[in-house]
């Protein structure tokens, strides 16, 4: 078994800044564990700018804000391991948590940590929490794989695309798959106000003439094969579909947009308590939770506007790590 | 032309049963289906239950084949490698004026061969399922029961059907049948299949294939189930499968774990026209919830992660008998009907396999193969490994330690299996169905682009004309910037 002071499970912004301020704060025998096959997590695909105006003091994209941080981990030798993926986080009758984890080179790896930072981040609420009635076809895509096949990999999701949920990842591209040729509809927010940044609402709707449609929702999806089109409701104050404000629109795809929400199946597993309105583990001011010397930041413990408020948690949180390795 | 000695129409649940039976014998069998993968119709949409088997009327072929699967089931599970628990089930009865309703069902158990079921005061009911409502005059209690995966048991039978030699065409829709010397011409287009013998396992469309050979006509109509399917937290809400007692609100609403651990409630009955209608509609979807919550009130709604519906092959006949309809056509000899094979269906498929085998060997009688394959081993499943199997795996295959999708860990060795077996999945439902990848809480969210990946590197195609289901349901359209300019 491989033995170190502090692991952190995730690689994103939340994971390097917290690998980097451990290793600053006097502790060396740090790990990261990342399961994707490179470090920056999902800032990778986010191509678009406005990253690190607060802890950079200029606006980057995505990829850019993450290399900075890549770079710092490399430059200041923090160690890590990519294609890993924790299974299981445990604790020792002396406190020590004992990870489990996996990689086609080392197949199943105990690590035993006497602090573990998580920081796996956020991924997008599903579509099954929202329940559309109506067929279940192709074109039906969540704003974050859309965005992946468009920065990643350079395919069209669709053609003709209608937006449900106005968080920043749909609004965002909204503006993306219109620069790349597809017609964008409109977006669709059930509620009376979008929670997507102003900025995101002008830059990437406004100034491209798409509608925003408020109080609005997709009260059934057409198509047997692929998405044909969509039907969208006026709601009441309740979020109740009223009836005779159906509208049909044609469309190819139907992109959902309905904000983030804290991973923590490994967290809940580990037996530490969820706060159940942010999704994210209860903490201390520490930002440590219910198990001792297990922390979390970043997205992992709620979602975050900006990243760079992540990467000044995280920060904190390996310090915090780094003061509780000391004192034991 | 192709010659066959068997052609079986449909390759759901049914018809995957008796090619499997039949590929016991020295004959040339091929399976038709309409769609691009085997399980594509009814048999991928229902309750997944087990029946024990005090539904059906006494003396039906229902009842007996009910009977007889539910029998079956436990042995066959483990040969043919799919995930099935007996995990028991109970009707509840909530008046006191119904309760010798549950009586009549205990007689009519017992007459079709139910074992052990017994009336339960609801005292002992709150004992076993505390989530149960206390609205409650007693309920009724078969240790029989059970549920399966209706996927991972239609994919086993199939392919082991196909290791025993058994072929299967995809996107071979049958057109007309015409008798010929050697049997049967079954014409899919442009394309014909010769046969001696043909077996209409053709779900809700038995009745199309019945009608092209024979002038006693029949009809099926689909009647649509719709269900919401819940997040694995609340896959212990209760252990045994919870049926209502019909009453004058319908025929009631199931709630039931899953094989896989997650909470199944439903489903709705509604007769339709049109054979394709799959919608699921806010009506149904919020009835199956009013209804589940008579059995269990604190069932959690927002932890739905999927709706779906099925349909079943209702055989409108006017007896009202509504019985399976298996049998060799007087007026065809050689074509065997296996119509109306709704509920219990899924639970007598191993038994109904073996009851047209039987009937075809009578008719057709061949000696028996050497070497037939009983057994079939499944994918691997590392979700459900300890570490030292997942290390073992990893060794075998380093794929296995690459995480696919998140929310049911589901590994790239278990996909590339997926593709690479007997009958091997081509599209993302088929990968889905044989793997559960795209299946958890996040329905494919994450993983879609990653499989597509692998679908595209292991079947030698472009990502772009890899399909969802059936071939006009393709995942990309296209690349960037190509109508930007
Ligand atoms: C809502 C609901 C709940 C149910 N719950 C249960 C349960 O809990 N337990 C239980 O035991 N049973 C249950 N059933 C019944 C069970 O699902 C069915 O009895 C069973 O799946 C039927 O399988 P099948 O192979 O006959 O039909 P299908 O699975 O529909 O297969 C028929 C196949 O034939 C193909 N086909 C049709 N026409 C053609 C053509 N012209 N050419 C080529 N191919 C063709 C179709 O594409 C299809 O793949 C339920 C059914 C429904 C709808």
């Amino acid at each position: 078994m491989k033995n170190v002071d502090i692991l952190i499970i995730g690689g994103g912004p939340a994971g390097l800044a917290a690998g980097l301020s451990a290793k600053r704060n006097g502790i060396g025998n740090v790990l990261i564990l990342e399961r994707d096959k490179c470090l920056g997590g999902i800032l990778n695909q986010c191509i678009h700018n406005g990253f690190g105006l607060h802890t950079f003091k200029e606006e980057l994209t995505g990829p850019e804000y993450a290399d900075r941080y890549v770079t710092m981990v490399r430059d200041e030798k923090v160690p890590f391991m990519l294609s890993t993926m924790v299974c299981d986080i445990a604790v020792d009758d002396d406190g020590d948590k004992i990870v489990t984890a996996m990689n086609k080179d080392e197949g199943m790896l105990k690590i035993k940590a006497k602090a573990v930072i998580l920081a796996m981040g956020c991924r997008e609420r599903p579509r099954g929490a929202l329940s559309i009635p109506g067929t279940r076809p192709a074109g039906i895509f969540s704003a974050g794989t859309a965005q992946y096949y468009v920065n990643m990999e350079g395919r069209m999701p669709g053609k003709k695309i209608v937006i449900l949920g106005s968080g920043d990842i749909g609004l965002i591209m909204a503006r993306r798959l219109k620069l790349e040729g597809a017609e964008v509809l409109c977006v669709a927010e059930i509620r009376p106000q979008s929670g997507g940044l102003k900025r995101n609402i002008v830059q990437c709707l406004e100034d491209f003439d798409i509608p925003l449609y408020l109080n609005t929702t997709v009260t059934k999806v057409h198509g047997k094969d692929r998405v044909s089109g969509v039907t969208l409701s006026k709601v009441d104050e309740n979020m109740n579909p009223i009836e005779g404000t159906e509208r049909f629109v044609e469309c190819d795809t139907l992109l959902l947009s309905c904000g983030l929400i804290p991973e923590n199946e490994l967290t809940t597993a580990a037996g530490a308590q969820i706060d159940p309105k942010t999704g994210g583990p209860v903490v201390d001011g520490m930002l440590q939770c219910s198990i001792p010397g297990l922390f979390a930041c970043g997205n992992v413990l709620h979602v975050h506007e900006l990243v760079d408020h992540v990467s000044a948690e995280a920060e904190k949180a390996g310090a915090f790590a780094a003061d509780y390795v000391k004192g034991r | 032309m192709s010659r066959y000695d068997v052609v079986i129409v449909g390759a759901g649940v049914t018809g995957c049963a008796i090619a499997r039976e039949l590929a016991r014998g020295q004959r040339n069998i091929a399976v038709l289906e309409k769609n691009a993968d085997i399980c594509e119709g009814t048999s991928k949409a229902n309750s997944g239950i087990v029946h024990a088997g005090y539904d059906a009327k006494e003396g039906t072929l229902k009842a007996k084949l009910n009977v007889r699967g539910n029998e079956m089931m436990e042995e066959l599970s483990k040969k043919l490698d799919f995930p099935f628990r007996r995990n028991g089930s109970l009707v509840l009865c909530f008046n006191e004026e119904d309760l010798p309703k549950l009586e009549v069902l205990k007689d009519r158990g017992e007459k079709n061969g139910v074992k052990d079921i017994q009336i339960l005061s609801p005292e002992k009911v709150w004992e076993m399922e505390p989530n149960i409502t206390h609205d409650l005059a007693g309920a009724l209690f078969a240790p029989t029961g059970g549920i399966v995966c209706p996927f991972v048991m239609t994919e086993a039978f199939a392919e082991n059907a196909a290791v025993n030699g058994v072929e299967f065409y995809f996107e071979k829709k049958v057109t007309s049948i015409e008798k010929s010397h050697e049997g049967f011409k079954v014409i899919c287009g442009d394309e014909i299949f010769e046969a001696k013998a043909v077996i209409n396992a053709a779900g809700v469309y038995a009745d199309e294939i019945h009608n092209m050979v024979s002038d006693k006509k029949i009809k099926i109509v689909p009647r649509r189930g719709q269900y919401n399917l819940l997040d694995k937290k609340c896959g212990d809400f209760v252990d045994k499968t919870i049926f209502q007692l019909p009453s004058k609100l319908g025929k009631g609403i199931l709630v039931t774990p899953t094989v896989h651990g997650n909470l199944l409630v439903g489903p709705t009955a509604e007769d339709l026209d049109d054979k394709s209608d799959t919608e699921t509609t806010a009506e149904g979807m919020s009835k199956v919830f009013k209804e589940a919550a008579l059995s269990t009130p604190d069932i959690n709604k927002k932890m739905v992660i999927t709706s779906f519906s099925g349909l079943r092959a209702h055989l409108d006949d006017a007896s009202g008998k509504s019985d399976f309809n298996i049998g060799e056509l007087s007026e065809a000899p050689g074509f065997f009907d296996v119509a109306g094979i709704e509920s219990p269906g899924l639970s007598a498929a191993p038994a109904i396999g073996k009851f047209v085998a039987d009937m075809v060997n009578r008719s057709f009688p061949v000696p028996n193969k050497t070497g037939f394959v009983e057994t079939r081993v499944g994918i691997p499943n590392m979700a459900n490994a300890g570490d030292d199997e997942r290390e073992a795996l990893i060794r075998r295959n380093p794929q296995f330690a690459n995480v696919i999708c998140r929310c049911e860990f589901v590994t790239e060795g278990e996909i590339v299996e997926a593709i690479n077996r007997p009958v091997g999945a081509k599209t993302l439902d088929g990968i889905k169905r044989r793997t559960r990848a795209g299946m958890g809480r996040c329905q494919s969210g994450f993983c879609q682009p990653k499989v597509l990946e692998i679908l595209e590197r292991e079947l030698g195609t472009d990502r772009g004309n890899i399909c969802k289901a059936g071939k006009d349901s393709k995942i990309l359209e296209g690349y960037t910037k190509e109508d930007s300019l």
